[in-house]
């Protein structure tokens, strides 16, 4: 790790002014990505900035047809809302299932989806839902937040305060875990929102997460597990690595949709 | 007493501070006014090294020293070497190149040591680390043994890369008896390179007091003794009456702490040359996955002749071994004699034939990993079997039954130098049968294929030599040290004991294990034993830990100074009972004269002899007692393991149901201390056939040098084992008749795996056999039927 300042402050808005003051500080959510790249000294910040002692940030309420998550809710917290169990109980598991408990308890939605990794959950969740992104500077819509791999929407001293998340009419998440990090190596996260419009979103396959429109429309006619059959992805975008070839990622995706559809159906 | 005594669950008395983090290991050591190393690796798998930028460092805050290969030499130390001489089939000694501290002419791994910068803080000396300017003329380089021959040079004058090319057995019985075979089974497989992955990283700290010209290095080691010996004898850095080794509480080591690295000879060094600083370095995880010895890495083809009946006629191996960059300390030994001799496995085949070519490459040196060359000859034995069974349509465990020494055939001569002291194969096959209900498992099979699902089970017929081992034979073998083992028991005036030993506990508990020794010999209360280990100021010279040996060698030691204590003891009481020795018996804890209640424990034994105010006349006071014991043959652990697991044909993913392991220790001294051996090692080895693999890409470049990389196995990726260590043939080769466990697990576990897998899906899949593997076999196979 290399030295570097350390400051806290108070007010995400004093945050985002350290921020835009010095382009070479950073900010720092649940720390469980950026602390692990500075002891590598990956980077070199002159500044962290620490987000953890501004207050409000942590809260989960319902709000609207949607849930309301600040930016600093860890995944641990997620998962133990009764308020998401109730409102949104795929959400739950899904945040259950982010990395260990040391990570789930100090990891936040806000970190997870500025970071974009692309083997990430949250962003998926984000994408498919739409969910809008409140931050410093204004809104954006979960749908253009991820233009490519460990990129957002964001501008260097824009900072997330909110997530507003559609709640839809039924969910599914299944994950297929990299055997060495254990993030996903292909995720998939099915929807129907409210409006009846079936989504598919996955994560961990390509440079970012993004919409899987073959499933979708195969889905939209007909909603069973056989709908998928013969429905195949392209895998000439997906990632490649010593895990999985793209062609394997391609393969699994509608593998891992099919669950979702069957156990969409038994509930 | 005895209720802690041989036999006996009893709790480890070291996991109190283990648990409450009061361990003391390398990294917890803080010497005043301490500074740190940092190495300067390799950023290339092989090229010319030129200029070193120096100066430009040695002037940045906090820099104390910068060391260069061209400073070692220059100094006049020695080369690391490997201390075991393979003879090719010619006659030729093996070739074995220098494995200098420092690299001199030429890097030849990524990760290998170029420069070592040391300064006041870690800070500093990574600034400095990160700042040095090294010319580096990068080179072709190769990292798979298949194609060592054909690679670059990597070391001057050695051509083909080639170490040595070895053979053991009968070539001419073996091809005479492949004449009459009925039917051969033939296999080609690759035993995947591991990373060692200890919990704690290797860590050194090296300090020289320049008033006693004393050296003392605290070091990660599994032989502290082995480590001065080297340290000394080859390398130079101090004569070995002025050099201690400490190797503290130390966090596992798999066998990649026995060797000799370059890091723990130049910190001490370093701090000779700064005047007596103490030098501190301790790896990082990246740096451990690139610069600790490798395990495994062979690449090989077997074939097994049999007759008409089913019987084994012979088996011909040929393997070609990646020892990578230099040759580790016993690297060596580990794919010859560790590997061939064991190639008879639990079966009687008559004839065997073996040769093995080693060979160079742009990788991390490969040495002795958990089991070293025994799972690799277990894997392919046990793989061939199976496929044997499924080509003829035999049942596995009956093809394996039909083809064992038989157990009134003991001691039994293999045809691959071995002589195998005891054993019952037959008693552990089918106690593990019988765990795993293998008779249930075509019902089974069904029912998973209802839910879509392929299930397999997997046998694992496996054997070891451990508690290594008889010093002439390895001298015969061209070992360059003895493998005795040393131990002392020593009683205070208050009829306390310490127990000194030349064996290392990093992991295995031998605070419990050999107090349960001493309790059940001595009659001494478990709590009042101290066991001491890791400084070679303290304990006898002795020769360390691995092979499985600690118990049977090490622990054989401790029991003859047991019973050279109770000889004297004898004396001492007669004289106090007023009785003849012959009369004296000793039985719990207590001299007593035969026939009588008269009687006088070993504690005040002790004080007579401390306090030697009434005492024999012509015996010595003090009460202490020390043996070396060189074993006069290995022990031969042996067992069988079932798997059972199912595939999930969508996604490959495989998953293991259940897991038997039936294990034949001889005797046992503490069977939860076992089993939990065994639950380590079979986590190993499971993770070795379905997750585990040291990655190098075509350039050299370590892809799984982190864990994001790199799948260890966790505590999801397997069911509850069932383990079974009860049924033991005691070990012919101590008194305790005891054979050791530590390796077991990581030896049997993966051809039992990649056997149910096998049995699954149709067809073998090399490890580790991830889901993305086992699901292109299964599609693979689909479309040969389909075709059909």
């Amino acid at each position: 790790m290399y030295a570097f300042d350390y400051a806290k402050p108070a007010s995400l808005d004093e945050a985002a002014r350290l921020l835009a003051d010095d382009p070479e500080a950073k900010a720092l959510a649940g720390g469980q990505t950026y602390i692990p790249t500075l002891k590598q000294r990956l980077a070199q910040p002159t500044r962290l900035v620490d987000l953890a002692g501004i207050p409000d940030l942590a809260t989960i309420k319902e709000e609207g047809d949607g849930l309301a998550v600040g930016a600093m809710t860890t995944h641990k917290a997620v998962a133990a809302s009764p308020v998401v169990q109730r409102a949104f109980p795929e959400l739950a598991y899904l945040a259950s299932l982010i990395g260990d408990p040391a990570v789930r308890a100090m990891g936040t939605i806000g970190g997870s989806v500025a970071n974009n990794d692309p083997a990430a959950d949250y962003p998926v969740v984000v994408l498919t839902l739409d969910a809008t992104v409140r931050t410093t500077k204004g809104e954006h819509r979960g749908s253009d937040f991820f233009p490519g791999m460990f990129e957002t929407a964001l501008e260097p001293d824009e900072l997330i305060r909110e997530f507003h998340i559609p709640v839809p009419e039924a969910a599914a998440w299944e994950k297929f875990r990299n055997p060495a990090s254990r993030y996903a190596l292909v995720s998939v996260l099915l929807v129907r929102t409210k409006d009846g419009e079936i989504r598919c979103g996955v994560g961990g396959a390509g440079p970012t997460c993004f919409r899987a429109t073959a499933i979708e429309d195969a889905l939209r006619s007909s909603f069973a597990p056989e709908a998928l059959d013969g429905v195949t992805i392209d895998a000439g975008d997906l990632n490649e690595d010593i895990h999985a070839t793209a062609a394997y990622r391609a393969h699994l995706i509608p593998v891992l949709a099919k669950r979702c559809v069957r156990r969409m159906l038994r509930r | 007493m005895t209720d802690k005594g041989i036999g006996a669950r009893t709790l480890r008395k070291e996991d109190r501070r283990f648990i409450t983090g009061k361990g003391r290991y390398v990294d917890d050591i803080r010497m005043q006014g301490q500074a740190y190393a940092v190495f300067v690796r390799s950023p290339h798998a092989h090229a010319r090294i030129g200029a070193i930028g120096k100066d430009a460092v040695l002037g940045m805050p906090g820099v104390l020293g910068v060391f260069t290969g061209a400073d070692v030499q220059a100094d006049g130390l020695g080369s690391n070497v490997c201390g075991w001489n393979v003879v090719s089939k010619d006659g030729s000694g093996m070739n074995m190149a220098p494995y200098p501290l420092l690299c001199t002419d030429k890097a030849r791994y990524v990760g290998d040591r170029v420069a070592m910068v040391v300064a006041e803080t870690l800070d500093q000396a990574r600034d400095a680390a990160d700042a040095l300017e090294v010319d580096y003329e990068p080179l072709p380089a190769v990292v798979d043994v298949a194609k060592a021959q054909d690679g670059p040079v990597i070391h001057d004058g050695i051509a083909g890369n080639l170490i040595y090319d070895w053979e053991l057995g009968d070539k001419a019985a073996t091809e005479a008896a492949f004449q009459k075979a009925a039917h051969v089974t033939r296999i080609e497989l690759v035993n995947n390179r591991l990373a060692p992955n200890a919990l704690e990283p290797r860590a050194a700290l090296g300090h020289f007091d320049p008033g006693t010209e004393q050296h003392t290095l605290y070091v990660t080691s599994q032989n502290p003794h082995v480590h001065r010996l080297v340290m000394s004898a080859f390398i130079g850095i101090a004569p070995e009456h002025k050099l201690r080794v400490v190797a503290p509480d130390v966090g596992g080591g798999f066998g990649s702490k026995i060797f000799i690295y370059g890091e723990e000879c130049l910190v001490l060094w370093a701090s000779r040359k700064l005047d007596g600083v103490p030098v501190k370095w301790t790896a990082d995880r990246t740096e451990a996955f690139l610069s600790d010895a490798h395990g495994r890495d062979h690449v090989s083809k077997a074939e097994l002749a049999i007759d008409a009946d089913g019987d084994f006629l012979a088996l011909r191996v040929n393997t070609k071994a990646n020892l990578g960059a230099y040759m580790s300390t016993f690297s060596s030994c580990v794919p010859t004699y560790l590997y061939a001799t064991l190639l008879a496995g639990q079966y009687k085949t008559p004839a065997i034939y073996a040769d093995v070519q080693a060979y160079y490459t742009n990788t991390s040196p490969v040495d002795a990993y958990r089991g070293a060359g025994r799972p690799e000859a277990s894997f392919l034995i046990e793989t061939i079997v199976g496929q044997a069974a499924r080509e003829l349509g035999r049942d596995p465990a009956e093809l394996r039954r039909q083809n064992f020494i038989p157990k009134d055939a003991f001691p039994y001569q293999t045809p691959v130098a071995l002589t195998y002291d005891t054993g019952d194969y037959a008693a552990t096959l089918d106690r593990a049968l019988d765990l795993s209900d293998y008779k249930g498992f075509e019902a089974r099979k069904r029912e998973s294929a209802s839910r879509g699902k392929l299930r397999g089970i997997g046998l694992s017929c496996y054997i070891e030599a451990c508690g290594i081992a008889p010093s002439a034979v390895v001298g015969s073998l061209g070992a360059g040290v003895g493998l005795w083992e040393s131990g002392k028991v020593r009683f205070s005036h208050t009829g306390k004991v310490q127990v000194l030993t030349g064996t290392h506990s990093h992991g295995q508990g031998h605070e419990t294990s050999f107090s349960q020794l001493i309790a059940s010999k001595l009659g001494v209360p478990f709590e009042d034993v101290e066991v001491i280990h890791g400084d070679t100021e303290k304990t006898p010279v002795g020769m360390g830990t691995y092979g499985s040996r600690s118990l049977a060698v090490g622990g054989e030691a401790i029991a003859r100074s047991c019973d050279k204590i109770v000889a004297k003891g004898r004396k001492i009481a007669a004289h106090l009972l007023e009785a003849a020795e012959a009369d004296i018996e000793f039985k719990d804890g207590q001299f007593t004269v035969k026939g009588t209640d008269r009687a006088k424990s070993i504690g005040e034994v002790a004080f007579a002899a401390y306090v030697p105010h009434n005492y024999p006349e012509g015996v010595e006071p003090g009460l202490e007692e020390g043996a070396f014991f060189d074993p006069p043959n290995f022990t031969y652990p042996a067992g069988t393991y079932v798997c059972e697991l199912e595939v999930d044909p969508d996604t490959g993913t495989t998953e293991i149901l259940r897991f038997v392991a039936v294990d034949d220790f001889g005797n046992v001294v503490n069977p939860m201390i076992v089993e939990g051996q065994v639950h380590g090692g079979l986590m190993q080895g499971i993770g070795q056939a379905l997750l585990e693999g040291a990655v190098y890409d075509q350039s050299g470049q370590l892809v799984s040098a982190t864990y994001m990389d790199y799948a260890m196995p966790r505590a999801w990726d397997v069911p509850f084992f069932e383990v079974e260590t009860g049924q033991g043939t005691p070990a012919q080769a101590n008194s305790l008749g005891v054979k050791g466990c530590g390796e077991a697990g990581a030896i049997g576990a993966p051809a039992a795996v990649i056997n149910a897998l096998t049995d699954a899906i149709g067809v073998r899949v090399e490890m580790p056999a991830t889901p993305e593997k086992v699901w292109h076999a299964i599609q693979a196979t689909r479309h040969a039927q389909a075709a059909e």
